[in-house]
């Protein structure tokens, strides 16, 4: 069995490091694997997160190398092992211990969208008829994860810290999922330019390419809802319209 | 003494899967308090990871179905020793649950004429599983997660609970810590409901994750209820086998229900070699049948690939044993071969299965639209858990509720897929109402200082022990591997009583376990904390399946390979005696109504 050095990021109190530990691996591993046989090894205080181990469940979030990305999916023949590798927290929140960064800021997120308000029941059954094809681009959006490893990339809130004022791709999409959802009644078109700060994104698309759920958040989530927000506030044309509604 | 906060609740629901969740919903929307607790972050219990779908009888793809049908095959999965109160109730009220999933925003997958699709699964009769292609789970617990934040039920995030409190025979709260910071909380509640999921993690090899220690049982059990049918203990036949790291993650059974066929090594349909007569009338007896049935042909009996879990657990079994095994151990799941009937089949498989293609590529680097995908038996799920009213969800213990798969009594001896995510919202919403019916009634109770006491010095007690005492994750790690050597898919008598002589030893050295550090996110601390949970559940398991001497369900004795007739009147319950031993007795099955065994009649 071949060995390697993982560079870990070890807190104590509020000061944090880099510490190496050398593990054996093997064929098959992942990130979380080594991080799990170190835990089990070395060092049973180091604090990460994880639950499913397969993608699915959004809890194993971390920097791998510098990219932000689940551990649990992360197979370390993708990645360079002579050389350590780096493992740390999302540093776009703030840290707790080791692996383990405070997200509770995006639970604090979610209840401030408009809540799901489907229209009266139209089908003799007393629910609804949904076609397929109209959906399916809800559904990507519901594939969501919440890994919030787009909101740990997305430099407005890791460089600019403006939590305050923008809500972040993750909670973009999820507002686009409840927009584009064909039952919805409710309106965040106002809220996503007042308050959501949707003007803040400027399309530089990294929080698409973290995603591991390869939901397409800039272009089907976020350019759609700035368009719907530009035709109804800046575009005279549809406000005229809208007024003789 | 440890110092502590304090939170106060009118009605306190312990877990935040589907039943949790589901519960406090139903508790807040009756006006009173409510307070949420879950270990992980809200959003990631196991519920998350649920694949295939939720079974109810919408009648939606074959409008031959209807609860009475649901319920029979409830039934007969479960080998008759199921609660049939809670199979009816389950049955009637699934399909109402599943709207009102619709009604709060989930995004099902859909017919052609626009409504709930619903697909084939192991013991269902007919199309039963509405699903969002293989990760219904999400959906599921997503929708009733943004449902919640706008409920006003108040989350505890990362917090586990290591003890109820009880007072005269009554609970009367439940102490425990936050992860975070390891700091203690104390929570009052005039009524509690247990909603904490299974106990996979007792197995060396399963789908479950950390989560899965069965707190709530052990809960329970430590505050004087009883569990039942704990011997009862669902293998999945498949999950993955390789790489090691993730062997035992499922392999949804939707690959089967999609066409997906098993092989051995000889390239042999093995499936079709052991088919119980109690099922022969409804099983193919040729391919080509079953691949008919797979494809909607109302006409076509179902594949033996989707025969119970059980049996098809003991079929891989038999497999491995008779060398007939794939390279890895496993056998093959094969669903790339449907390219031989389908045009598109590759994108049909991406579409229908796309987080099994996606967990197989990423992590076994295999094209499951490609080439057959190496499974064999996890542990999955418990039939087992807190002994519960069928219609109020209330224990054996005033004021205490148990919803989902910490409760028993709807599977019986075997669960059908699906029967559980239908499960956690129908008696969920039922714990919550009635839960919340309780606190009105009744006044907050006390809870003493000597109690908390004594909680808070157990806890502790590691840090007190140190480096130089036993190590909780070795501990762990050789209980998991008797349970999964001695108590797994195939059991016999010796083999249990060498398994209750090492969770002997195990207790004893649990006690002398040690952890250094501080209490701040301590996955060392929690787990020898979560160890103590994991030893009673295996005892309960081992005990249990030393009393039924035959075999039934999930449940299968080498020495007694047959099923008899006696047992089928009975449940094992298992329960704390005056002096602390584990007490087992036989308990029999209340008679069924004649409607319902007119039911199970007519759809024989
Ligand atoms: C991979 C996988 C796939 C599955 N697929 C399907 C399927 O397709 N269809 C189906 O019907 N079923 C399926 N199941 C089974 C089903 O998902 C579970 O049985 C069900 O979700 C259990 O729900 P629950 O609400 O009872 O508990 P869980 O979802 O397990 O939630 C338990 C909760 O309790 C909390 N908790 C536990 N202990 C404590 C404690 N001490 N203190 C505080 N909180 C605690 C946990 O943190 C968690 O929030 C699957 C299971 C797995 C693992
Ligand atoms: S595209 Fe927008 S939301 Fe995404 S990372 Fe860039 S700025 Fe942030
Ligand atoms: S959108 Fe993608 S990256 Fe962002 S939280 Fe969801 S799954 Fe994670
Ligand atoms: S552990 Fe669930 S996504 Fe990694």
């Amino acid at each position: 069995m071949a060995r390697a050095t993982f560079r870990i990021w070890r807190t104590s109190g509020t000061e944090g490091r880099f510490q190496d530990y050398s593990t054996e691996v093997s064929e098959g591993m992942v990130v979380l694997d080594a991080v799990h046989r170190i835990q089990a090894e070395q060092a049973p205080d180091l604090a990460c997160r994880w639950n499913c181990k397969a993608g699915k469940c959004g809890s194993c979030s971390a920097e791998i190398n510098g990219t932000p990305r689940l551990m649990c999916m992360t197979r370390l023949n993708e990645l360079p092992m002579a050389e350590p590798v780096t493992v740390e927290p999302m540093r776009a929140f703030p840290p707790i211990r080791d692996l383990v960064s405070d997200v509770s800021w995006n639970f604090r997120v979610k209840p401030r969208i408009a809540k799901f308000a489907p229209r009266t029941p139209d089908a003799p059954d007393g629910t609804w008829r949904m076609a397929q094809r109209d959906i399916d681009r809800v559904q990507e959006f519901r594939k969501c994860i919440e890994c919030f490893l787009c909101q740990d990339v997305c430099h407005v809130l890791r460089d600019h810290n403006l939590h305050e004022e923008f809500i972040g791709p993750r909670y973009l999409t999820y507002a686009a999922a409840l927009e584009m959802h064909p039952l919805d009644t409710a309106d965040r078109e106002g809220a996503l330019k007042k308050d959501f700060g949707i003007g803040y994104c400027n399309i530089t698309k990294c929080c698409t390419k973290v995603c591991p759920e390869r939901i397409h958040i800039t272009d089907n989530a976020i350019i759609p809802l700035k368009e719907r927000v530009v035709d109804r506030f800046y575009d005279p044309v549809s406000r005229l319209l809208r007024m003789f509604k | 003494m440890a110092g502590y906060t304090r939170h106060d609740y009118d009605v306190l629901v312990i877990g935040a899967g589907g039943a949790g969740l589901r519960a406090a919903i139903e508790a807040a929307s009756a006006g009173v308090s409510v307070g949420l607790i879950c270990k992980s972050l809200l959003g990631k219990a196991h519920t998350v990871m649920a694949e295939g779908g939720i079974a109810a009888a919408l009648a939606n793809v074959d409008d031959r179905d209807s609860w009475k049908v649901h319920f029979a095959d409830t039934m007969r999965g479960g080998q008759y020793v199921n609660n049939w109160r809670m199979a009816e109730i389950h049955a009637r009220e699934a399909p109402d649950r599943v709207r009102e999933l619709e009604a709060w925003g989930a995004v099902f997958d859909r017919t052609t004429d626009g409504r709930i699709l619903q697909r084939n699964f192991g013991g269902h009769r007919y199309p039963r599983l509405a699903h969002v292609g293989d990760r219904t789970g999400l959906e599921l617990i997503r929708t009733l997660q943004d449902h919640t934040v706008h409920a006003g039920v108040t989350v505890h995030m990362e917090c586990t609970i290591v003890d109820l409190t009880t007072e005269d025979g009554r609970v009367t709260g439940a102490f425990g810590y936050e992860r975070e910071r390891g700091r203690f909380m104390l929570f009052g509640a005039r009524a509690v409901i247990l909603a904490t999921g299974g106990i996979g993690r007792a197995y060396r090899i399963t789908s479950n994750s950390w989560e899965g220690t069965g707190d709530g049982h052990a809960l329970a059990y430590r505050a004087g209820a009883s569990l039942i049918d704990m011997e009862f203990v669902q293998f999945h036949p498949t999950g993955m086998v390789w790489p090691p790291s993730v062997q035992g993650i499922l392999v949804t059974e939707g690959v089967r229900g999609e066409g997906g066929v098993l092989r051995n090594s000889t390239g042999e349909r093995f499936m079709f070699g052991d088919i119980p007569d109690n099922y022969k009338k409804q099983t193919a007896d040729n391919e080509e049948e079953g691949w008919r049935y797979t494809q909607g042909d109302k006409n076509a009996r179902r594949p033996p690939e989707l025969l119970t879990r059980d049996h098809v657990a003991r079929c891989i079994n038999r497999e491995l044993k008779a060398g007939r095994g794939s390279p890895h151990g496993g056998v093959f799941l094969d669903i790339s071969w449907i390219k031989e009937r389908l045009p598109n089949a590759e994108d049909h498989i991406k579409r229908k299965l796309p987080s099994m293609y996606h967990q197989f590529k990423q992590l076994a680097d295999i094209d499951i639209t490609r080439e057959a995908m190496e499974v064999g038996p996890t542990t999955h799920y418990i039939m087992g858990g807190v002994q519960v009213d069928a219609d109020s969800q209330m224990s054996t213990i005033e004021g205490l509720f148990a919803a989902g798969e910490c409760a028993s009594g709807i599977n019986g001896a075997n669960r059908l897929g699906g029967n559980s995510l239908s499960d956690i919202v129908v008696f969920g919403k039922r714990a919550g109402e009635h839960a919340a019916q309780y606190a009105r009634g009744h006044a907050a109770g006390q809870v003493s200082e000597p109690q908390i006491e004594a909680i808070t010095r157990t806890a502790l007690a590691p840090f007190d022990r140190g480096a130089d005492a036993e190590i909780p994750y070795k501990v762990q790690q050789e209980l998991q591997a008797t349970m999964q050597d001695l108590v797994g898919i195939v059991r016999t008598d010796g083999e249990m009583r060498e398994a209750l002589g090492r969770l002997a030893d195990y207790n004893a050295r649990a006690e002398r376990v040690g952890v250094t550090g501080h209490r701040e996110y301590h996955s060392g601390w929690h787990t020898a904390l979560d160890l103590r949970n994991l030893l009673t559940v295996s005892e309960a398991i081992t005990r249990s399946a030393i009393e039924r001497a035959e075999s039934r369900g999930g449940h299968f004795r080498d020495d007694f390979p047959a099923q008899q007739s006696e047992w089928g009147k009975h449940n094992v319950k298992v329960e704390r005696a005056d002096d602390g031993t584990m007490k087992v007795t036989r308990i029999p099955i209340p008679p069924m109504p004649d409607e319902l065994k007119q039911v199970i009649e007519e759809m024989k």
